[in-house]
């Protein structure tokens, strides 16, 4: 199944966010539902089983300058098996504007067995521009070896590299779930948060979640591993996760500089 | 092309570049007790060369090609922003760039007239995989043997660290080594492959606990091991 969907947001006059365009086909069919802040939230609702292998789905998402959307999925998508050999895609693509605002808050994506599925998110964030981008993977349903799954996540900042990853999960992954990688976690997941108006706040690790300012502009990276989805999901919930409140952390105001000391989990 | 004696000497673990020092996130996963044993060290080189290992092979292999090209101070700076966007641990960020120095302080004493010059000026000193590719192209090594190099030092770096670590067997952790040399060998392969690609499109293999581990690890005071 070939399906593509197109969702633009523009700020009026008086500053509130309309859809200028809402457009989509099954399986990916878009639902504008009441926003709040003057923003629109619109939701992705599966209209098939999926994705299948085989399957190439295409989602472009455009914010305009000043803009405010939050854009969301009424279940997980679970990638399963189609016909021997083939692949399915996921392709979404955002463009955020100067002083816009993209939440980006799906559900997981669940890798069954035997898929074979690419999700590839391609996002360009303006300077000054807001944005929330949540990804998690699950590997398998209950107590199932996953098939091969790649979340390809690659954001620009004003035109400079951010942030590229990639992460692989199935028999085609060596070591993936071992040590080095996801240590025998069935869910992993990472909260990117770009926002000029917030404190970029120093690294801190508790267990297995951590919080990672990255190099490329005034960002921070939370990733986690979790041993199900209900507890990465409160490890990466924006302004809501369990990071910010680290019980572990102990300031060890000795050194002066008030340095954090983590346990390792 | 280098003589073959040039290769073993840049992949040599005595190369005075510091790596004796490095762990690669193998001492903060022995201490989060992931890696135990052999088995738990195969699975943890493993999944190494397929995420860091492939990444290093491939950003120094298109270093080295960048390296006698025409414009290759603006393509090293474009894969020294790219394999940051690849870092999300800062920690990770500065033991790279730390490894980078030591062997770019090597590389200039050995080969003074390496073109070490072209590199970015960037505070911390430039990517570890940005020097091997430079120092690579002094030596005389082609693409493909740089990237051989770096997936090399991924898997023995973590295995001689697992012998102090763990006090395993040195036999043994040579033989899981000798195991994984295939595996070695495909990782160089691909890298050297991808390193044919723009550099925004190299590899990014992802590993969550790398910078997870990374992390936990910078904020120890007392350690065997510098990363």
């Amino acid at each position: 199944m070939r399906a593509t969907a197109r969702l633009v947001a523009r700020a009026d006059r008086h500053g509130r966010t309309t859809l200028a365009e809402l457009r989509g086909e099954s399986p990916l069919l878009l639902r504008q539902v009441p926003g709040r802040d003057g923003g629109v939230t619109v939701y992705v609702v599966g209209g098939a089983a999926g994705p299948l292998a085989g399957d190439d789905l295409r989602l472009d998402v455009e914010v305009g300058p000043g803009a405010v959307l939050r854009v969301h999925t009424v279940a997980a998508s679970i990638a399963l098996p189609g016909h021997p050999g083939a692949v399915s895609r996921m392709l979404v693509r955002a463009t955020v504007s100067e002083g816009a605002t993209l939440h980006w808050l799906p559900e997981q994506l669940v890798a069954a067995a035997g898929c074979a599925h690419v999700a590839d998110s391609q996002v360009d964030v303006a300077e000054g521009a807001i944005l929330h981008w949540r990804d998690e993977l699950i590997c398998g349903r209950h107590h199932e070896r996953p098939g091969d799954a790649e979340v390809n996540t690659w954001v620009d900042l004003d035109g400079r590299p951010l942030l590229r990853q990639c992460l692989a999960v199935g028999p085609n992954a060596p070591g993936w779930s071992g040590p080095a990688v996801l240590g025998g976690a069935p869910a992993t997941g990472s909260l990117l948060v770009v926002d000029p108006t917030r404190l970029v706040e120093p690294p801190v690790v508790q267990q297995t979640v951590a919080r990672l300012p990255l190099a490329g502009g005034p960002a921070t990276l939370w990733t986690a591993t979790a041993p199900d989805a209900h507890t990465l999901r409160a490890l990466l919930e924006p302004d809501g996760g369990e990071v910010p409140t680290a019980p572990d952390r102990i300031t060890n105001s000795a050194e002066g500089e008030g340095t954090e000391v983590v346990r390792v989990g | 092309m280098a003589t073959p004696t040039m290769l073993l000497l840049l992949a040599d673990g005595r190369f005075p570049a510091g790596a004796h020092a490095h762990s690669a996130g193998l001492e903060a996963a022995v201490a989060a007790g992931r890696v135990t044993d052999l088995v738990t060290l195969g699975e943890y080189l493993r999944g190494r060369l397929a995420t860091a290992g492939l990444v290093a092979a491939a950003f120094a292999a298109a270093a080295r090609r960048a390296a006698w090209s025409n414009g290759r101070r603006a393509t090293l700076a474009q894969l020294d922003a790219e394999l940051d966007a690849r870092t999300a641990s800062p920690a990770q960020r500065a033991v790279s760039r730390r490894q980078g120095r030591a062997l770019l302080r090597a590389g200039r004493e050995i080969w003074p007239g390496g073109s070490f010059d072209e590199l970015p000026a960037t505070s911390g000193g430039p990517h570890q995989p940005l020097v091997l590719g430079l120092v690579g192209a002094a030596a005389g090594l082609d693409p493909a043997q740089v990237a051989m190099v770096a997936a090399h030092a991924t898997v023995t770096g973590s295995a001689s660290a697992a012998v102090r670590l763990l006090g395993l067997d040195p036999y043994r952790v040579q033989a899981l080594l000798v195991r994984l040399a295939a595996a070695c060998d495909a990782t160089a392969a691909q890298a050297a492959r991808a390193a044919e690609q723009p550099p925004q499109r190299l590899p990014a293999a992802a590993a969550p606990l790398a910078d997870i581990h990374a992390e936990a690890h910078a904020t120890w005071e007392v350690r065997l091991f510098a990363s």
